[in-house]
């Protein structure tokens, strides 16, 4: 059963009704953290490590001290708190050690930015170097340098997380189903191929900010750019340990997240800079450079991918080793090594299959959830070996993904089985594949010197969330009959809260204008929710929106039907009145119950209306720690990509002359809106795979953090023409059958430029990204062989 | 300290101001114009575009001593008695918004460009808006929102077509 009013009578679920904060924001009156200002603050500024393995020796302030305009300068000693939200491995500033460059060392709050960078100057740390360990594979060596000694007594979630003391392993996720090793030896044809994503960075254009002020008796107020009013909350309750109640987080407009601004960011660090300044605001904005060096970033994967066929071109056996260069803290990267272990196998039905997904320190920038949560990475390998192998067995890459692609019946890798509500794989291949002409050979190219090819990709992925993982929201019913939705879930872009909207104008029966959400969360009035990540918000959010205008509805009823002499079961309610079942004269109009209803003799009866709706992920399981089989995921979304590249074979120059993105969204909730996010998913993905990756020198020096040395796409970059299909299979529980395709417009763009650059050039590529430059360098390596 | 005297969406505006300030420190700290946006701070995203004497600039790399004597025109001057121009409107129309932290840079690259150009390409939409980088929208609803506008602009020329809006006294201006 989905949730929600029946499809034949919706008015605006499923309209490309135009975002609601489209007026603040083309007109320059949306205030994002940035733009605060709080009576008295202080600004900062940071001092970061040069070096990717140190031990502090020694930190001299006192010049920075004695500067005036400086309030307060703070290093990491006497600041005993360990963050984290799955692992706590990190400190505010660094303590003893730096653990990768651009980790922050020493924060300056001044009067002014000036004087703060001003201040800066004048410190000196001394360093003594230690060991760099920059590469996963190296770090899991025995004996290698390790970034955290201390890691057995680091807290983190128990029976989730296995960190492995004594090693640089953060977490090693196993999946086990079948036999992987018979199944394998007895295949008819075998691949073994390695792949490499490099980390990359989201880009939010609005950088992290945040102000804090510590408040007198213990308290603390923030304003955050965040994505996570209430972990942020929960995380500073825990590490400072406060009251979750003295703790109050604002986050207004945010400049963009995409998984960047998920946990614990800058707050810690504002808050304990306000608390030094004897409790004057302090703002902490991250340069453009500090998003790129010191913030976290994406993780880097070296994956492994073998799998075994049988001549008729079935998947016997499939065997992924993931390792993550989780940098140098993985609060959130080992749940990434989890997520990457149980969607380990594609999308795909296999009897026979062995992940092993390993999360490993190195003395680089951290990693962090980003869109798609470490699914880009491993449908990188994935995709790319699936096209390997169908080469092998002389196989068309979209018939052998039609064979092997999960159907009714089947179960996934962790033991789930696949039902007619988990959407149509081949629903999203077939169509990304017809969109595409597949099986029409490519047009010429334009000029002399230019291949074309076509390649294609499948995606999936699932919300990665606790168990546990809820939400609220609350209605309030107006004088005038329209209503105020309250949610904590942030819209930092995704357009969530105008789907929200829809929702409760079509379940309350009341006009699309009137119904609004209250853009700035505030925890001490916005109800729960956990965070807004994992393409999860429109699907939980929504649901609790509807079960919220149910409960308004009840409470209409019941006063509407006193007021008329009824029973509450014969009240109907449309066009924001509620009146006797059949006798539309009766009416109400909903104003008039709002706050309550006065009889023409003065008696009134009622109250202020308010819905109260919640949502909670039912049936989860922890993965078992030795097969990891288990129940990780409350839905999975499918789709596919089909893209037609041309390539210019003496530059290595490459357009995307057409992609065709197909998703199985269960229902379109906004048109408008979801197709302006697969758009930016897919060249957000096409930044992935042409241009962007970090670089490091052998001393661990991030050489790329601004926009100049790392490109992401311009209005330039775009393909000459994109292409949307949504599938429409409906999914069971999701709000009119939704299920969230947020992240995955982003994933897999990657391996269908692979792909169909092999189509195009006869060449594998196994790393990312696909730049010009590595593109024209493998043609001349391919060349020279040959000659 | 320096003295300067400029315009800022019509309003004359006589400030004080350190050698050192940039154009968009002077736009958002002094003058609380935040709808300017500052992405990064050293010219390379084009969230703090404004228009300098009618011609797009990153205010980041402006000084405002050089403002001294100029026109300036920021996203809250395109709002008119509270009414969003055909710009603005394209921009929610075309789904051209998503975060938004772009969006006012992007509106005056777009509006500098069809001051000069009022029908423009789509080569020329793109050329205009290079230098303005967005995370969140692909750009694709941008150019349609800005082709989109253009068209809208055509139309009010059009007095068949007028819409209710009054029509804003610089479309079409060549002062740039």
């Amino acid at each position: 059963m989905t949730k929600g009013q029946p499809m034949a009578d919706l008015k605006f679920v499923g309209k490309g009704i135009s975002r609601e904060d489209g007026v603040d924001k083309v007109s320059g009156s949306a205030r994002y953290t940035h733009d605060l200002v709080v009576p008295g603050m202080l600004h900062t500024a940071v001092i970061r490590s040069p070096h990717a393995s140190a031990r502090i020796v020694s930190i001299e302030t006192d010049a920075a001290e004695a500067l005036p305009g400086v309030r307060v300068v703070l290093t990491g000693e006497g600041l005993c708190y360990r963050l984290g939200l799955y692992m706590q491995d990190k400190c505010i500033l660094a303590r003893e050690v730096v653990r990768y460059q651009g980790e922050a060392v020493v924060a300056v709050a001044a009067d002014t930015l000036d004087i703060a960078r001003a201040a800066c100057q004048l410190i000196e740390i001394e360093y003594a170097l230690n060991e760099a360990i920059l590469d996963p594979r190296d770090a899991m060596q025995d004996g290698a340098h390790l970034v955290h000694p201390d890691l057995d007594s680091y807290d983190h979630m128990v029976g989730v997380f296995f960190p492995k003391a004594g090693t640089n392993v953060a977490h090693h996720q196993k999946i086990r189903k079948g036999d992987f090793d018979d199944a394998f030896e007895s295949a008819d044809v075998k691949l073994s191929a390695s792949f490499y994503n490099p980390p990359v960075q989201h880009v939010p254009m609005e950088t992290h900010a945040t102000i804090a002020q510590a408040l007198p008796g213990d308290r603390i107020e923030l304003w955050t750019s965040s994505q996570s009013p209430y972990t942020v909350r929960h995380l500073m309750s825990v590490a400072f340990g406060m009251p979750h109640a003295s703790i109050r987080v604002h986050v207004p407009y945010v400049g963009g997240g995409f998984g960047g601004k998920a946990g614990l960011g800058l707050e810690p660090l504002a808050y304990v800079l306000s608390r030094s300044a004897g409790g004057q605001p302090v703002k902490v904005v991250a340069t453009r450079e500090e998003e790129f060096n010191t913030l976290p970033s994406r993780q880097g994967l070296h994956s492994t991918i073998e799998i075994g066929c049988s001549k008729a071109g079935e998947i016997e056996a499939l065997k992924s080793t993931y390792v993550w260069d989780a940098g140098a803290y993985a609060d959130y990267g080992v749940n990434i090594g989890r997520a990457a272990a149980y969607s380990g196998g594609g999308p795909y039905s296999i009897d026979n299959c062995w992940i092993d997904s390993y999360v490993v320190y190195t003395n680089k920038i951290f990693g962090t959830a980003y869109r798609g949560f470490g699914h880009l990475e491993i449908l990188w390998g994935i995709e790319r070996a699936i096209d390997m192998m169908a080469r092998k067995l002389k196989m068309d890459p979209v018939e052998f993904r039609r064979l092997n692609l999960l159907k009714e019946g089947d179960t996934t890798i962790t033991g789930e089985t696949f039902t007619s509500g988990h959407g149509s794989p081949v629903g999203c291949l077939d169509a990304a594949a017809d969109a595409l002409d597949w099986e029409t050979p490519s047009a010429a190219p334009s000029e002399p010197g230019k291949v074309r090819g076509k390649g294609i990709a499948m995606l999936h992925k699932a919300p990665a969330m606790p168990t546990y993982t809820s939400c609220a929201a609350v209605i309030k019913l107006d004088e005038d009959g329209g209503c105020d939705i309250l949610v904590s879930g942030v819209d930092y872009g995704q357009g969530t809260y105008t789907v929200l909207r829809q929702i409760a104008a079509e379940e309350l029966k009341i006009p699309i204008e009137r119904a609004h959400v209250t853009w700035e969360c505030d925890t001490a009035f916005s109800p729960y929710d956990w965070q807004t990540v994992a393409s999860r918000f429109a699907y939980m959010g929504g649901n609790a929106v509807i079960e919220a205008a149910a409960d308004c509805l009840r409470q209409i009823r019941e006063v509407a039907a006193h007021a008329l002499d009824v029973e509450p079961d014969d009240i109907d309610c449309e066009d924001a009145s509620a009146f006797v079942r059949g006798k539309p004269e009766t009416k109400i109009p909903y104003g008039k119950l709002a706050l309550g209803y006065t009889f023409p003799n003065g008696n009134s009866i009622g109250g202020p209306v308010i819905g109260h709706g919640r949502f909670i992920a039912t049936g989860l399981t922890h993965l078992d720690p030795e097969t990891g089989q288990g129940l990780p995921a409350q839905y999975w979304t499918y789709g596919a990509h089909a893209v037609e590249v041309e390539v210019d074979t003496e530059t290595g120059e490459i357009e995307i002359v057409k992609i065709a993105t197909a998703l199985d969204a269960g229902k379109v909730l906004n048109p408008k809106l979801v197709a302006g996010q697969v758009v930016g998913g897919v060249i957000q993905g096409l930044g992935s795979a042409l241009w962007e990756g970090f670089r490091f020198d052998e001393t661990g020096r991030f050489l790329n953090p601004s926009f100049v040395d790392y490109k992401i796409p311009t209005a330039k970059d775009l393909p000459r023409e994109t292409e949307r299909i949504f599938l429409e299979n409906p999914q069971p529980g999701g709000p009119y059958g939704a299920r969230g395709v947020a992240e995955h417009p982003m994933i897999s763009v990657p391996s269908a430029i692979g792909n169909a650059l092999f189509d195009a050039l006869g060449i594998e590529f196994t790393t990312l990204p696909l730049s010009y430059e590595n593109i024209l360098l493998r043609i001349l390596e391919t060349h020279a062989e040959k000659e | 300290m320096h003295t300067i005297s400029f315009h800022v969406n019509g309003e004359p505006q006589t400030v004080r101001v350190a050698a050192t300030m940039t154009l968009l420190e002077l736009l958002r700290d002094r003058l609380h114009l935040t709808g300017t946006k500052e992405g990064c701070g050293i010219g390379e995203c084009g969230a703090c575009t404004v228009l300098l004497n009618g011609a797009p600039v990153t205010a980041c790399l402006i000084l405002a001593v050089e403002a001294d004597e100029s026109t300036i025109e920021t996203i809250e001057g395109e709002t008119r008695n509270g009414q969003l121009s055909a710009l603005q409107q394209a921009f929610i129309d075309a789904g051209a918004v998503q975060c938004g932290f772009c969006t006012p840079g992007m509106i005056m690259s777009a509006r500098g460009l069809l001051r000069r150009n009022p029908e423009p390409t789509d080569e020329e939409i793109i050329e205009a808006i290079a230098g303005n980088l967005c995370r969140c929208t692909g750009y694709e609803a941008i150019i349609d929102a800005i082709r989109l506008a253009a068209a809208a602009n055509r139309a009010r020329e059009d007095d068949s077509l007028l819409d209710a809006a009054p029509p804003r006294d610089d479309e079409g201006a060549a002062d740039g």
